[in-house]
């Protein structure tokens, strides 16, 4: 039992922060109906449904209903790709990171070897300093190489290397691989050896025995680690915002360039699309920790 | 072919310390053990017995010397490569497997066909009396039966050798009891040699044919239950398996057989029974058992036999166990209640002049520590 | 062979670290050299480097300009040491007013029931989870001139039949640091959360039955027992609004700029390379100065860090 539960200036600000947290995103998610093309003032819900009619720079009308700026969205095709590219791009860079940082972990939670305090120290870079350095520092690094090597081989037009996905998921491979390395590594702290042993003493290699015993038993610290990775990859703005090139917009930066041009109620659909997505991803997540802590 | 189910030859195995130092774990130890026998390793924590099991296994290799399993020389080979299994104390069984799976594991490694995997499966299931239980998952069961599990997994691939680290650690004493009496019966059947690691003296005295007695890295002795019981070669020994009582002094006269030895503290000469021949005047200790010595009313001849007080006696039920004094020095001594009565003077109460008596057979001449 | 591999340990270590070594060399220690080296270098008219040894870029950034309104060879112009300051400023306010927020809603979910206590958390990190620069947006449509604040004082002003005139809230510093709290409060509510949620009940119960009442309780037993909370949500929130433009670019305008927006501008629009990695450089030593003494008097915190 304790005194300060239920203080009324603790529920109070509770209310007050949750009001504050979530009030924007219910602008957002409202005018996400907006009649009005410029979505600068609320003019109300389309109600209609039929042809698309335009009154004022307001739409009275619409095939979809008040659904009109999602049916838009769904028929734009730079969201689309940039959304393709978003989801190739967090897939990859997250089954590589897993993969790599649950080496490392592995590496460094059991063996001792000449480099390791190098690799720690490194590994531990990324959450110190402002992503705007690492950012610019991969841009220079990649645009230094490039001209160097377009130079040097004459490469013009199509076969100009330049800043493209490969470059996008490289730097996001790059950033996860600490998170990834942390959670794992947290997750082999307490893990029995004996397992391990017991494998190699029925007969399995080191490899099979990592296959079918250790990587089972290591699993949800693996997919933990994985899930945070998507997470930065898919959420990223500052690093892909210096690493990207013409045909690798993500979301987040396409989103950005409508800012500074012509702002729909579009974006605010896509917001909410967005938001949608995310609450039912966390609630899987949720829902999966649950039954990780039960077991 | 060789003699010995596992050999170690002059086997030394050093660990570094935190410090920077270095200690070996195991010092210069020689090791024969035989086919088809329960050979036990007793010792208390840090001893070595663990280390060399795990040397046997394959998990550590020694700093120095070899590792000889059926005559081969095992080097530095892998734990997959040699043909010994272990159970191990936390049992280590797989938690993401069934019961089934765990057993069958070793035999996929094998890469034995499906239909003999379940016919010896089914088999070894039903030599450690879990027929049934294939689909468990091991968190469902009790400590008991996961230790079955881990046997079973192990036999299955009947191994040349079986090795046992402390695998009844975990149980409750009525459940370890009788485990210990199974384990000697299964390894009675299956005819396979087993090495035995254990801390509990009687554990050991129990189950084995042999046991060695380690300490400090070192083996002190090699025997069968009887002789380290009866025949401890030093101190360390007779101390450590039962209860003893040791009386310090001065050689007065000795053959191989036979010596006698002057006891300063209680100021009188004790004949006790010798390994071997000790020089006049060299300083010994006598271990004599508390069960081996025998309390009257009257003094005994042709025996050892001195006069002590009763300072303390607890009553067991089967023996009554006192503690005596002679001249200041402490005794222990066990008497078997022969004979039901009430009575309570049959139990010697406190305070009763007694006299001790011991025959030369049942006081062991050792060395000094 | 095999044989050997499996015989040193330390091999098999290094093997396993080396693809990470790879990306964190490559693509992390490389990039911070070059950009060291770069910032002592000039720009030429392409917009690109040329290598060679300057400081001319530092003495910019220190206010000391080469190149003076007046015609003069040398003169002070604080403009970039302005800019570093705001943003010093900036991360040390928004930090402190995001603790002040963060912590009462923090305590109350960490005094939920457990069942409870999963709902609020979820709602907190559902906000969290939505995408950067779309929260980032809504706040634009919130303190717009015409936006959705103006129009709801305006309504209620209305009502009241006083008359208003719509407040200009968008493009000022105030905008940029509403916009930095509500994108990194939940980064501080999640390791005040955790580490208050650590503390055993029985603490209460022993402070309670020692006599100390609730103000008491709260500054000597609550409080001390939160702080690596605090600290690892400092470190998670602080280092971020040090390095920020976004928020600066779309609440801030031109009216506001920060080290962020200067290191942007100079990679995209002014070309200047060199420059940028100079007040890159700059920017990345001030954080981390700030970083270790914070970290020195507090701790790491770190035991927080995984939720």
């Amino acid at each position: 039992m304790n005194p300060n539960k239920r203080a009324p200036h603790v529920i109070l600000l509770t209310i007050l922060v949750y009001f504050f947290l979530y009030a924007p995103i219910f602008v957002l998610v409202t005018y996400s109906f907006n009649a009005s093309k410029t979505n600068i003032v609320f003019t109300g819900v389309i109600t209609q449904f039929g042809d698309l009619k335009l009154v004022d720079g307001n739409v009275m009308q619409s095939p979809c209903g008040p659904f009109h700026w999602f049916c838009e969205l769904g028929k734009n095709q730079e969201v689309m790709n940039a959304a393709k590219n978003t989801l190739v791009i967090a897939f990859i860079s997250t089954f590589s990171a897993t993969v790599i940082g649950t080496l490392a972990a592995l590496a460094l939670q059991r063996y001792n070897f000449k480099l390791k305090t190098f690799s720690e120290v490194a590994l531990y870079i990324p959450i110190v300093i402002p992503e705007i350095v690492m950012g610019i520092g991969i841009l220079t690094l990649f645009s230094q190489i490039f001209s160097y090597l377009n130079n040097s081989f004459g490469l013009s037009g199509d076969g100009r290397l330049g800043l493209g996905l490969t470059t996008v998921i490289l730097s996001h491979i790059t950033f996860s691989i600490p998170f990834v390395t942390l959670v794992v590594r947290a997750r082999l702290q307490g893990f029995d050896q004996s397992f391990e042993e017991a494998a190699m003493d029925l007969g399995a290699n080191e490899v099979v025995t990592f296959w079918r015993v250790t990587l089972p038993m290591l699993l949800p610290g693996v997919l933990s680690g994985a899930l945070m990775a998507f997470t930065l990859s898919l959420d990223d703005f500052v690093i892909t915002f210096f690493t990207n090139g013409p045909g690798s917009t993500t979301l987040p930066i396409y989103v950005y360039g409508l800012l500074r041009r012509i702002i729909t109620p579009q974006v605010n659909a896509l917001s909410t699309v967005w938001i949608l997505v995310i609450f039912l991803a966390v609630f899987l997540l949720q829902w999966l920790q649950n039954r990780e802590v039960r077991s | 072919m060789s003699d010995f189910a596992v050999e170690l030859r002059n086997v030394v195995k050093t660990f570094q310390t935190p410090e920077g130092g270095s200690v070996n774990a195991v010092d210069h130890v020689d090791m024969q053990i035989r086919n088809g026998e329960f050979f036990s390793l007793l010792g208390s924590s840090g001893c070595g017995k663990t280390t060399s099991l795990r040397m046997m296994a394959g998990f550590e290799w020694p700093t120095e010397g070899e590792v000889f399993i059926e005559g081969q020389p095992q080097g530095h080979k892998p734990p997959f490569q040699r043909p010994v299994n272990t159970v191990f104390q936390s049992y280590a069984l797989f938690q993401h497997m069934t019961v089934y799976q765990n057993v069958a594991f070793g035999l996929e490694m094998e890469k034995t066909p499906k239909k003999e995997i379940a016919s010896r499966v089914g088999k070894a299931l039903e030599m450690v009396k879990l027929t049934g239980m294939e689909k468990r998952s091991p968190r469902q069961l009790s400590g008991g039966q996961q230790q079955r599990v881990a046997l079973a997994r192990a036999l299955v691939k009947l191994p040349s050798v079986l090795l046992l680290d402390e695998p009844l650690g975990a149980l409750d004493l009525k459940l370890r009891k009788e485990m210990q009496l199974e384990l000697k019966s299964l390894q009675r059947e299956v005819g396979i040699t087993f090495v035995f690691v254990t801390h509990d003296q009687e554990e050991a005295l129990t189950m084995s044919d042999r046991i060695a007695v380690m300490s400090f890295g070192k083996v002190l002795q090699v025997g069968a239950p009887v002789e380290i019981y009866e025949r401890p070669n030093c101190k360390f020994v007779a101390d450590f398996i039962g209860d003893t009582n040791f009386l310090e002094g001065e050689v007065r006269q000795s053959e191989e057989g036979q010596s006698t030895v002057y006891v300063p503290r209680l100021g009188i000469e004790i004949t006790g029974m010798s390994q071997r021949q000790f020089a006049s005047g060299d300083r010994v200790v006598m271990s004599i058992r508390p069960e081996k010595m025998h309390l009257s009313e009257g003094e005994a001849l042709n025996q050892n036999c001195f006069e002590v007080k009763v300072t303390n006696s607890a009553y067991i039920g089967s023996d009554t166990r006192l503690e005596v004094e002679a001249s200041g020095v402490k005794l222990k001594v066990w008497e078997q209640n022969h004979i039901s009565t009430l009575d309570p003077r049959a139990y010697h109460l406190s305070d009763q002049r007694l006299w001790v008596s011991i025959m030369p057979e049942n006081a062991l001449v050792l060395p000094p520590e | 062979m095999l044989r050997k591999l499996r015989e040193n340990k330390s091999f098999q270590g290094i093997l396993l670290i080396s693809p990470t070594l790879l990306f964190m060399i490559g693509l992390l220690i490389l990039p911070l050299i070059l950009t060291t080296i770069i910032s002592f270098g000039s720009r030429n008219s392409d917009g690109g480097v040329i290598y060679s040894f300057t400081l001319d870029n530092y003495i910019r950034l220190a206010g000391f300009s080469t190149s003076c309104d007046n015609g003069a060879t040398s003169c002070f112009d604080p403009l970039y040491a302005q800019i570093l300051w705001r943003s010093l400023a900036l991360a040390l306010e928004t930090t402190i007013i995001v603790i002040i927020l963060a912590y009462p809603l923090s305590y109350f979910i960490a005094r939920a029931s457990a069942k409870r206590r999963n709902t609020f958390l979820f709602l907190v990190l559902v906000p969290l989870w939505t995408n950067f620069v779309i929260r980032v947006y809504a706040w634009m449509m919130i303190l717009r001139t015409e936006g959705v604040l103006n129009g709801v004082i305006g309504a209620v002003f209305g009502f009241l039949h006083i008359p208003f005139t719509p407040l200009n809230m968008l493009y000022t510093p105030g905008a940029v640091l509403v916009g930095m709290v509500y994108e990194f409060l939940p980064f501080m509510i999640l390791p005040i959360f955790t580490s208050l949620e650590k503390i055993d009940n029985s603490l209460y119960e022993a402070a309670a039955d020692l006599g100390a009442n609730s103000i008491r309780t709260f500054l000597r037993v609550t409080l001390p027992l939160s702080m690596p909370g605090v600290v690892a949500g400092t470190i998670l929130v602080f280092i971020p609004v040090m390095g920020t433009f976004i928020v600066s670019d779309i609440l801030g305008g031109r009216q506001v700029i920060l080290v962020g927006n200067l290191i942007q501008r100079q990679f995209l629009d002014a070309r200047d390379p060199t420059f940028g990695s100079a007040a890159a450089l700059i920017l990345m030593v001030m954080t981390l100065v700030v970083t270790y003494f914070y970290t020195r008097k507090f701790g790491f915190g770190e035991e927080i860090v995984i939720g």
